[in-house]
């Protein structure tokens, strides 16, 4: 593969997860950056849904299919099983019903792909213990009544989720948010990484 | 006018066109424009579908009324729908008045005009006459079909009929199926029309009497399904007209009412009562889905190489964002590659033919990318 595009480390994690000629849901896919990569290095059928108009455009001016729409409202409409991969990158803490958006993630998709913010790293916990406050970092960096993120969660919390619904973890990546991977043990990547990759089968 | 301005061509003389009511028509005359040259490769070729009462004068002067184009801040030499680089054509649908075959045209059995003798028409049958338009244009396959409200139902109607002859398609402010609530405000359009005496069963042509008055009022009506509550009360809320107090009369003391009756006024003189009755009953039979047992994907199967957008506005209430989605849904259950997008508005479903720039952009990106995209069926032979 040709370097010509590089693209944000965290999202080339989840590139290399991703198949050359697959059909791909990126939801919650901004300005389209992923999945026009994805499209134009490895030839991937490609579909994306983002909630934002300026998103929407910038997407279809690269030339990609997306609608505007959300995980909370939009994945009910696709038939089981109707993409190879679908990814939720650094959303799920943003949705109404994460258990409902992960099990329908995997109701269309062969597998998913999810990254999230870990709300249980160290900085996280340190600025709650030692401000009393709902922490703001700079991976977390709105206020608590202003932020879209509504249900947070940390990598044992979504462990523990996983393990509940009967989800094959096929692989579990805890990295920096330069895109660095983390490699040590479930407990130690619950305090020190920043966010982490999970590659899922139902 | 005299028909001798209106460019049209002759089609369905040998073959005659079978309409989806089970009756033939021939021959079917199409009063069309275009602006910009085909290619030589025939790869740039957009067709605009126009709206109920719309025309082919998209990006010309109205040559009854004078005004410009309907779509000219979009479509002309150098505006996003650029005509120096793009073959542009618009027709007059099937059943209308400004050239094309309708009730207002001569029954080639009687010599009299069709009246309410003509065939009761459909949306995909106003697809057929343009495919046969194409065919003889020598327009194998369009780079674009686009259209809003009746042009976008057009658009599917191209979709689900001729996907193959589609490279992209855009739908803008439509719907797959008419609502009751949209077949309602289209009967008391149709009853006002009919109502007025000099209706005459459809037999005015001729006569120095036409239903003017009904028409009128079937305008005034549909007016206010095209504008939002909010449109109406930021250009007219209870202003009133060219007076200091209500008159405790039945003038138009409301600056709306004055506009309305305008509107009314104005439409009569450029559209044909009868027309109208025979498009909205085609809008109102349109169902797509209920040709596929509800499901409206199973319409869209052969589109999945077409590129496809799909645009509503957040303040329109005749065709809704929720309409707009039913397609889009459709489109992606049967793999069309489709973008779409609910564009803040506050004009109601005229937006579409309004200034919103965020339509703008999101046209000319698909439009870019569509052109970038298209290999003409010649070149993926050789």
């Amino acid at each position: 593969m040709n370097k010509a595009r590089s693209i944000r480390p965290d999202l080339q994690l989840i590139a290399d997860l991703v198949a050359p000629g697959t059909r791909v849901l990126d939801i919650g896919c901004a300005d389209g950056e992923l999945l026009d990569h994805l499209v134009h290095e490895k030839g991937i059928n490609g579909r994306g849904i983002e909630i934002s108009q300026d998103g929407v455009n910038r997407c279809v001016a690269r030339g990609l299919s997306v609608i505007q729409g959300d995980a909370d409202n939009d994945l009910a409409e696709y038939p089981d099983q109707s993409f190879d991969t679908v990814i939720l990158s650094r959303t799920l803490q943003a949705v109404r019903q994460p258990r409902t958006v992960l099990l329908e993630l995997l109701r269309i998709g062969k597998r998913a792909i999810v990254t999230i913010p870990n709300f249980g790293q160290w900085h996280v916990r340190m600025s709650l213990l030692t401000r009393g406050r709902m922490p703001v970092t700079k991976a977390l960096h709105r206020t608590w009544y202003n932020t879209e993120n509504i249900h947070f969660c940390t990598i044992l919390d979504l462990h523990d989720l996983i393990e509940a619904e009967d989800i094959n973890l096929l692989e579990f990546v805890p990295h920096q948010k330069d895109g660095r991977r983390l490699k040590m043990g479930l407990k130690r990547a619950n305090l020190f990484a920043d966010q982490a990759l999970y590659l899922l089968e139902k | 006018m005299t028909n001798e301005d209106i460019n049209s061509i002759r089609l369905f003389q040998e073959d005659p066109l079978t309409l989806d009511g089970g009756e033939t028509l021939s021959p079917v005359d199409v009063a069309f424009e275009t602006y910009g040259d085909l290619a030589p490769d025939g790869d740039n070729a957009i067709l605009i579908c126009h709206a109920l009462t719309g025309d082919q004068y998209v990006a010309s002067p109205h040559p009854g009324t004078g005004k410009p184009g309907w779509w000219a801040r979009l479509v002309g030499p150098g505006k996003l729908i650029d005509t120096e680089k793009y073959f542009v054509i618009c027709s007059n649908v099937l059943g209308s008045c400004m050239g094309t075959t309708g009730p207002a045209a001569t029954d080639p059995n009687t010599k009299e005009p069709w009246g309410t003798r003509f065939p009761v028409i459909t949306i995909r049958d106003m697809v057929r006459v343009q495919a046969a338009l194409m065919d003889a244009l020598n327009v194998r396959k369009l780079l674009m079909v686009i259209g809003g409200s009746m042009g976008g139902m057009q658009v599917l109607e191209w979709l689900a009929t001729y996907p193959e002859r589609l490279h992209s398609a855009c739908v803008i402010a439509s719907a797959a199926r008419h609502t009751a609530q949209n077949i309602a405000f289209h009967e008391v359009g149709r009853q006002a029309v009919m109502a007025d005496p000099n209706w005459n069963q459809g037999r005015y042509y001729g006569s120095d009497a036409s239903p003017a008055k009904g028409l009128a009022v079937a305008r005034m009506t549909a007016h206010i399904t095209y504008l939002s509550e909010d449109a109406l009360t930021h250009k007219f809320g209870r202003n009133l007209q060219e007076r200091e107090a209500v008159t405790f009369g039945f003038d138009a003391d409301f600056q709306v009412e004055s506009y309305l009756r305008h509107q009314g006024s104005t439409f009569v003189d450029r559209f044909d009562a009868n027309s109208y009755l025979y498009i909205t009953r085609a809008m109102d039979y349109l169902d797509i889905p209920g040709r596929f047992d509800g499901r409206l994907a199973d319409a869209f199967i052969g589109a999945r190489d077409v590129r496809c957008c799909v645009i509503s506005f957040t303040s329109d209430w005749l065709y809704p964002t929720l309409e707009n989605k039913r397609i889009v849904h459709a489109l992606n259950a049967a793999g069309v590659p489709v973008s779409f997008a609910e564009i803040d508005a506050a004009f109601g479903h005229d937006s579409f033919l309004l200034d919103v720039p965020e339509m703008d952009e999101m046209l000319a990106g698909f439009l870019s990318t569509a052109t970038q995209s298209y290999q003409p069926p010649e070149a993926q032979n050789e």
